[in-house]
């Protein structure tokens, strides 16, 4: 499609993030939430829905979510109720999933986002938490559907925007925000692929100028950050498309099906969804006190803008360099262990925004996999900056670091890479060079002072890479000029 | 507004309940009853009644954080109607 047609509509979209609480037991029962545990192991009567049983909401659901409204500029509701959203399926054995529905216990905040340097305000309508379902597996068994219910009963939030998102690229901005943010607060770990973080997007499109919305469509199973933008620029096309040549956008959900790269409709549902909400009588309401609040605020960490603003006052860094080591917390909180460690800041980042950076980019891991500890990193960098190994060595024993659970200066010595700095040991090594090349020598002394470079190279080949290449730089250039 | 038999029937369906005609009228009469009885409360002016989400006048306390012992796994599926070594096993749910 043309760029002319797409410039003439605007798409207005808004998203649904249900974020996995990284609480110890589940939202009304003492049962571990653990990941990956046999099927069925991590439940109580409880989750699988026997008569008699009570709901006992855990705290730190409520902690975690007024955190969250904290962060994101949420109004926090000092009385909030929950509701339950009745309806049959078989992995949620009661038959209602605990929610909230009319009075969430966060609600209209915001937060900034920047897209391709613009900042833009995305508003948060609310935040409210309610428990996940069961898993359902459809493909193990052919004539069955086989139901696991560690999961039921877990704690989710819903974090529900405005429609203020108006393309795929400030949507996958917004939802790397939201990932941000929870992962600086510890209450999930934001990974979508294994699903603790989840994304529904409402999307519609309207003829630049208007006022009033389109009619929406809501995607679902984007099970990836790029997926989200690939996904919402799809439909977002599909709907201008089907405009443009006379159709209606209909109103209904969407997969994403990211092999093909498209959507498609979920099978209609025989009845419109009709949930019929009413109070959870069996919890009372939850009230957060003063007490409560000033408790949670305080127990707040740095967030990502403070601590960018501080990198860059404290480590004099620069923008992006700061912006880059804060994306991720967990890569932050890297930086500033090794710094522990070592002290040269610079020393310090340089080496884990290239080598460091790399690495996890190759080999897809973030830095919670990263085979070296805080303390390993932060030998190699004394070690260079002690001058006990040179910048190419550097890298070798970083490489041999990532294989070995050894320390920097272990194989700094093993490999036979510790700096000579020695002049006994590198005057032979410079006279020899000198008298090998008179040409050279001549030419340098003729002017061409480049030819440096050549000397230093060769005695560095021959101290198979042991010299302090400074330290041979000076000898050279004083043999070269004194004669 | 008065609840009707298809009224009756919508809500049964959303239920998976399964009425017969008099069960079907029986219950619109009883609906309609409610309902006007409600209207009567109508007529009392409540704009300055917070409305009632929790019968019992409480303070909720909260659960600490804390996972214990779950069911064994033997017991979790002993009631189930049908199951396998690991999965409760329900009629195929998507074709």
């Amino acid at each position: 499609m043309s760029s002319s047609v797409n410039d003439n509509y605007e798409a207005v979209i808004g998203l649904e993030v249900h974020a996995q609480l990284l609480t110890e037991s589940k939202a009304f029962a003492p049962v571990s939430t653990e990941f990956g545990g046999s099927p069925n192991t991590q439940v109580s009567p409880l989750c699988l829905g026997h008569p008699g049983t009570l709901p006992v909401l855990n705290e730190n659901l409520v902690r975690y979510i007024i955190k969250m409204g904290l962060a994101t500029n949420c109004d926090i509701a000092r009385k909030s109720i929950f509701a339950r959203k009745n309806y049959f399926y078989p992995d949620l054995p009661k038959g209602y999933q605990i929610s909230q529905y009319d009075t969430p216990i966060c609600h209209d905040g915001h937060i900034d986002i920047t897209t391709d340097g613009v900042d833009k305000k995305i508003g948060i309508t609310r935040i409210h938490m309610e428990e996940d379902a069961g898993k359902s597996i459809h493909d193990q068994d052919p004539f069955n559907t086989l139901i696991d219910l560690n999961r039921a009963g877990v704690p989710l939030i819903e974090i529900v925007s405005e429609p203020d998102i108006r393309s795929a690229k400030e949507a996958y901005e917004y939802l790397k925000r939201i990932k941000q943010i929870v992962q600086y607060l510890e209450i999930c770990d934001g990974n979508m692929e294994e699903g603790s973080l989840r994304c529904d997007a409402n999307v519609s499109v309207r003829p630049k100028g208007r006022e009033e919305f389109g009619t929406r469509t809501e995607l679902k199973n984007m099970n990836s950050f790029r997926n989200v933008e690939r996904a919402i620029d799809f439909e977002i096309e599909r709907q201008i498309e089907l405009i443009e040549s006379g159709g209606k956008v209909v109103q209904q959900t969407l997969l994403w099906d990211a092999n093909k790269m498209e959507t498609r409709m979920m099978r209609s549902k025989e009845e419109a969804h009709d949930y019929r909400y009413f109070p959870e009588p069996d919890i009372p309401p939850v009230v957060v006190t003063d007490e409560m609040l000033e408790d949670i605020k305080e127990e707040l960490p740095e967030m990502p803008d403070v601590r960018k603003q501080r990198f860059i006052d404290e480590f004099d860094m620069s923008d992006d360099d700061a912006q880059t080591l804060t994306e991720d917390r967990y890569l932050a909180d890297f930086y500033e262990e090794v710094l522990l460690h070592a002290g040269n800041p610079k020393a310090v980042s340089n080496l884990i925004l290239t080598e460091v950076l790399r690495t996890l980019n190759d080999r897809s891991i973030g830095i919670k996999e990263f085979p070296i500890s805080e303390e390993r990193l932060a030998g190699l960098v004394q070690l260079r900056e002690d001058d006990k190994i040179n910048s190419s060595a550097m890298t070798e024993i970083y490489n041999a670091m990532l294989e070995e659970e050894k320390t920097a200066e272990e194989l700094a010595k093993e490999m036979n890479l510790v700096q000579v700095s020695d002049t006994d040991f590198l005057e032979p090594i410079v006279d020899e060079v000198i008298e090998q090349h008179p040409d050279e020598v001549e030419r340098y002394r003729n002017g061409k002072k480049g030819l440096i470079g050549f000397f230093i190279g060769q005695v560095m080949q021959r101290s198979q890479g042991k010299a302090n290449p400074e330290m041979v730089r000076e000898m050279i250039s004083d043999r070269l000029e004194q004669e | 507004m008065s609840v009707t038999k298809k009224d009756v029937n919508y809500v049964a369906d959303l239920a998976r309940l399964k009425l017969s005609e008099e069960e079907t009228e029986s219950l619109a009469n009883d609906m309609n009853q409610i309902l006007d009885y409600m209207t009567t409360l109508e007529e009392l002016d409540t704009s300055d009644v917070e409305p009632l989400e929790h019968v019992i006048d409480l303070e909720y306390r909260l659960r600490d954080d804390k996972a214990k012992e779950p069911l064994s796994h033997e017991d979790a599926l002993k009631n189930a109607p049908d199951a396998d070594t690991d999965y409760f096993r329900v009629p195929r749910v998507i074709e």
